[in-house]
C-alpha cells in the first residue's frame, strides 16, 4: 500500500502516547516514594516561577570613575585577585562605550544577563548550567566539569573561570578551581528574603542609585513600573535571548 | 564439602577476631572535637547514627535542593557542619575541619577517601557571617557535658 501522506498520524501518535501514560500512572503510583521535605523553616519554599528577578540599570546614572557596585559584588562573594587581570574572576565589570561618528561616551555595568533562554544552558553537557524557576542562571559546580562551552557561548562575556586552588571562600558563594561562575543575581540574599544585590547596594551608598534590582513578574513592582514607561533596551536584544537585565539610556 | 565449610566458618571467625580490635576502636572513638560547638550539643541534626552513617548521601540531596531549587535552612547543610564541627585553637581561630586530626578529615583519612566538598566549600565558620542564621542551631538542643566522660581517642594511625 502507497503511503499517500508523508506526514504521522498525529492521532494515532495521541492515543498511542495516552496509553503509555495511563499505564504508566497506574504501575508507579503504588512503588511512589517521596523524599521527606528536608526543609525546617517553612517559609524556605526555594525558587518559584511566580517570580523573575530583574535589573534595570540607568546608563546615565553610572557615574564615570565609580566602581563601587564591582568591588561591592567582590567582596560580597569573596572574588579575589590573583594579580593576572585577564584570567581574575570578574561577575560584574565596566564597560566603556564609545560611538566613533559622534565620539559620545557612555558606560554601562555588565554582567550575567540572566536570559531567559541562555545559551550557556543550551550548551552545557552536564547541566551544570541551568535557569532556576525564578529565573535566575546558575553554574551548578557539582556538576560543572570546566569544559568552559558556556563560556564561549554566552554573547555577553558574562562569565569567568577559576585558574587558582582557592581556599577561605565567601560562605556566600563556594567556589573553587575548575569551575564556571558568573553572577548569581545575589542568589543567597533572594533566598534570605533580602531584596537587594549587593551592587545595587553599594551603587545606592554611593548615592547614583542607577541599579534596581526586582520582580519582572510582578506589574506592582518598581521596576516593572520603570520597564513599562521608561524606554529601556536589551544587550543584543536581536539574539531574541530575552534578558532579565535591562539598560535605560544605553 | 564438609571440610569446605568448615574452613569457611573459621576463616569468618578468625577475620571476625582480627577486625574486631579495630572495628572496637573505630566505633568507640569520639569523632567531636572538644572546642568545637558540636561539643556542647547534645545531639547531631537528627540521629548521630544515621548522620555518621548517611551524611554523604544527605548533603548530596540537600545541595540539590539548595543550588538548584534554591531551598535555604535545609536540615543537612554542610557550611552547618563546619560552624558546628570546627574545633578552636588556643587563640580561639577556628580550625579547618580537614585538618589531620580535625572532624572531617578523621574518619575521611582513616577509610582512604578524599571527598571534594573543600575544593570549593571553606572549612572554617565564616566570623561574622550570616551563615550561622541559617538553618540549624545547637544552642536550640540543651548542653550535655556528660558526653565528654571519655576523651576523644581519635583513630590511631601511623
Amino acid at each position: 500500500m502507497s503511503n499517500k501522506c508523508d506526514q504521522p498520524n498525529m492521532n494515532r501518535r495521541k492515543l498511542i502516547g495516552g496509553a503509555i501514560a495511563a499505564t504508566g500512572a497506574m504501575t508507579i503510583a503504588p512503588g511512589v516514594i517521596l523524599h521527606a521535605a528536608s526543609t525546617t523553616s517553612e517559609d524556605s519554599t526555594g525558587a518559584s516561577s511566580k517570580h523573575r528577578w530583574g535589573m534595570v540599570i540607568d546608563s546615565n546614572k553610572c557615574a564615570e570613575g565609580c566602581s563601587a557596585c564591582v568591588d561591592a559584588c567582590q567582596s560580597e562573594h569573596g572574588l579575589e585577585s590573583h594579580g593576572r587581570p585577564e584570567t581574575d574572576a570578574k561577575w560584574i565589570r565596566t564597560v566603556k562605550l564609545k560611538d566613533k561618528a559622534t565620539e559620545h561616551e557612555n558606560r554601562l555595568v555588565l554582567m550575567c544577563q540572566h536570559c531567559e533562554n541562555p545559551p550557556c544552558v543550551d550548551v552545557c553537557p552536564t547541566t551544570a548550567s541551568f535557569k532556576r524557576a525564578d529565573g535566575i542562571v546558575l553554574v551548578d559546580r557539582h556538576r560543572c566539569i570546566g569544559c568552559r562551552y558556556c563560556m564561549m557561548a554566552c554573547p555577553y562575556k558574562a562569565r569567568s573561570f577559576v585558574h587558582e586552588t582557592l581556599s577561605n571562600q565567601s560562605i556566600n558563594a563556594p567556589r573553587g578551581k575548575g569551575c564556571v561562575e558568573a553572577c548569581t543575581l545575589c542568589v543567597h540574599r533572594i533566598d534570605e528574603g533580602v531584596m537587594q544585590t549587593a551592587c545595587q547596594e553599594a551603587c545606592e551608598k554611593e548615592g547614583h542609585a542607577a541599579i534596581l534590582f526586582g520582580d519582572l513578574n510582578d506589574p506592582n513592582s518598581e521596576i516593572s513600573k520603570i520597564l513599562k514607561t521608561s524606554n529601556s533596551v536589551q544587550i543584543r536584544a536581536d539574539l531574541e535571548l530575552n534578558t532579565g537585565v535591562r539598560y535605560l539610556n544605553l | 564439602m564438609r571440610s569446605s565449610l568448615i574452613s569457611n566458618r573459621s576463616l569468618i571467625i578468625l577475620l571476625a577476631a582480627l577486625l574486631a580490635p579495630a572495628m572496637q576502636a573505630f566505633g568507640e572513638s569520639a569523632y567531636i572535637t572538644e572546642t568545637s560547638k558540636a561539643a556542647e550539643a547534645k545531639k547531631c541534626v537528627d540521629e548521630t547514627d544515621k548522620v555518621r552513617r548517611n551524611h554523604m548521601d544527605l548533603l548530596k540531596h540537600g545541595r540539590d535542593e539548595t543550588v538548584r531549587e534554591g531551598k535555604r535552612g535545609i536540615t543537612y547543610s554542610l557550611s552547618e557542619c563546619i560552624e558546628c564541627h570546627a574545633s578552636r585553637n588556643a587563640q580561639g581561630e577556628a580550625v579547618p575541619v580537614n585538618d589531620e586530626g580535625e572532624f572531617c578529615q578523621t574518619c575521611h583519612g582513616y577509610v582512604a577517601v578524599t571527598p571534594p566538598c573543600f575544593q570549593c566549600h571553606r572549612t572554617t565558620p565564616e566570623e561574622g557571617s550570616k551563615g550561622n542564621q541559617i538553618g540549624y542551631h545547637p544552642s536550640e538542643f540543651e548542653s550535655d557535658n556528660n558526653r565528654f566522660h571519655h576523651q576523644p581517642v581519635g583513630i590511631q594511625r601511623d
